[in-house]
């Protein structure tokens, strides 16, 4: 009997996982197919959409766009997110549930009206869409996620080793380089990658953003598909996922492998 | 740490205020503005007046348009939210309880969906009910159907999709609930005489419900503040609020029309947030990152 109900659960459970991975492996099968239509049914293998894909300049220009403002909001975001999650892990002050509250907030904030909010501040401003009015707001939605990540990672230091550092004669400065930042290393790389992906992958928010002709890669998506799936789409949609799965997970694996070797 | 025993350290005031000056900045403070605009007054497209009147609200509340676009943003949310927890419940148990040696594998997959972009997971499901898509290519081969059947475009998808994209923060946020649940306890209660149905229900289920809040807190905040999922697989009547907010801004350029009807979204999902905090408090969000 117990067996029985297990035996359904599992089932249950594989169904779900089904649910949520059969429509991406249906985009990266159908990146390959050599039809000029971007659906069913499949009428043989080819490589074709990824050459025309490497021709399209307006794709090309947007991927570049994409990874530049996730690079630089990496960097924005995990910068404020280590220096915030520092403070809640290492001190112990008055009004640190509040703190901590205030730098989630933005998570519950719809991004529409986030999106519209920096906007209209900005028009009062009179300052016009660009790409650092992008830059900025995606930083800020970053920056809650890196600093619940980066603080998860930060509460497994332990302060010996940088009170051994200080009681050897190093300096505050001295022992943060030294000590701290590379036993931080891990939690920096989770929150940086964190940060690129979710700018990587806005939309919501980038739409309202964005200046006039300028694309990013969600935009540039959303764009295309006023008509139909191209065919196009379908082969970046398997340049992207190679993207932001393969390089985490390799990561990952390298991190596991490196550790392995070293001790 | 010599200076430590001081009444008020400065240190982590220091380490907090470019993040706190940047929230404030880009977040507090523009929350305020929409409030300000949203009194100002459309003159012409993309061209509004400074001005202290309701015209904008009392359009909001007066005019049908508006009501029914709500009614559809709660109703759809309502939706998106149960069934995502229907469905992510039982996998979330799944997860927690199995002895299974590849566990990890299992809570990677859960995670690897964040990693894949939203887009393109959204416009994954043109190709299972596209005219093109899966289902059609598959009733056509079986020899039901001749022309493709039109299974896209409509409420249905529109909500498969964002259960898509929000089953995996469903999942997770019961997941941790779970798994800090005593592993004894189930065995515990039936001992005591409880079937295994009544050892769920009144240990089990009732522990992970912080999980099973945060989830659909999460899942409702999302789905009633989108607007981009409609667009992609909805037809023309399957709009929600915040394309109302799309169209004011983007389309007609009604600044102020655009800023009353952020407000009002952020006071339809803040009143659900802030029940959510005096129900359950917010630190139950910030586990599943842990």
């Amino acid at each position: 009997m117990k067996l029985r109900v297990w035996t359904l659960l599992k089932t249950y459970t594989v169904l779900v996982y089904i649910f949520m991975f059969a429509p991406i492996a249906v985009v990266l099968v159908l990146a390959f197919n050599s039809s000029q239509f971007g659906g069913f049914p499949i009428e043989g293998f080819s490589f074709r959409w990824f050459v025309k894909l490497s021709e399209n300049e307006a794709i090309i220009r947007a991927l570049r766009t994409s990874i530049i403002l996730g690079a630089c909001t990496a960097v924005i975001a995990t910068t404020l997110g280590i220096l915030a999650a520092l403070a809640l892990v290492r001190y112990t002050f008055r009004g640190k549930d509040l703190i901590t509250t205030v730098l989630i907030a933005p998570v519950l904030v719809p991004e529409t009206v986030l999106a519209v909010g920096l906007l209209i501040f900005m028009r009062w401003l009179h300052v016009p869409r660009s790409f650092g009015l992008l830059l900025l707001g995606h930083s800020i939605i970053a920056l809650p996620f890196v600093v619940l990540v980066v603080q998860a990672r930060l509460t497994g230091i332990r302060r010996d080793y940088e009170e051994a550092a200080r009681s050897l004669g190093a300096n505050p400065l001295q022992t943060f380089f030294a000590v701290t930042f590379p036993l931080m290393l891990p939690a920096v790389f989770a929150g940086a990658l964190f940060a690129f992906t979710i700018s990587f992958d806005n939309i919501t928010a980038t739409i309202f953003w964005r200046p006039s002709g300028m694309e990013t890669v969600p935009t540039q998506i959303f764009g295309m598909l006023r008509n139909s799936v191209s065919p196009e789409i379908n082969a970046l949609g398997f340049v992207m996922i190679c993207i932001t799965v393969g390089v985490p997970l390799m990561a990952g694996a390298l991190a596991r492998y490196y550790m392995r070797n070293t001790k | 740490m010599p200076s430590s025993e001081q009444s008020i350290d400065k240190r982590p005031w220091l380490l907090l205020s470019p993040s706190l000056l940047a929230i404030s900045l880009l977040v507090v403070i523009p929350m305020a503005f929409i409030l300000v605009y949203s009194f100002y007054e459309n003159i012409d497209l993309a061209v509004d007046r400074v001005a202290f009147q309701f015209g904008n609200w009392a359009e909001v509340a007066t005019d049908g348009y508006y009501r029914v676009a709500i009614w559809k943003t709660l109703r759809l949310s309502v939706i998106v939210t149960v069934l995502a927890a229907v469905l992510g419940y039982i996998p979330a148990y799944f997860i927690a309880m199995t002895k299974f040696r590849d566990k990890w594998l299992l809570l990677l997959l859960l995670i690897l969906p964040f990693w894949i972009s939203f887009i393109i997971r959204t416009l994954s499901w043109i190709h299972i009910f596209g005219n093109q898509g899966a289902l059609n290519g598959l009733f056509q081969l079986l020899g039901l159907t001749d022309a493709p059947l039109s299974l896209m475009y409509n409420e249905f998808t529109v909500i498969v999709g964002f259960i898509h994209v929000f089953l995996p923060y469903m999942i997770l946020n019961i997941y941790v609930s779970l798994e800090g649940i005593d592993k004894n306890l189930e065995p515990a209660a039936r001992t005591l005489g409880a079937t295994p149905w009544q050892a769920f229900r009144e240990v089990t289920l009732p522990l992970s419900l912080p999980g099973l809040a945060a989830g659909c807190l999460l899942v409702f905040v999302l789905t009633g503040g989108s607007y981009v999922t409609p667009l992609i697989l909805g037809g023309p009547s399957d709009f929600l609020f915040g394309n109302l907010i799309y169209d004011a801004i983007v389309t007609e350029l009604n600044w102020p029309m655009g800023a009353t009807l952020s407000f009002t979204l952020l006071l339809l999902l803040g009143l659900v947030v802030v029940v959510y905090s005096r129900l359950m408090g917010l630190n139950q969000l910030s586990k599943a990152f842990k």
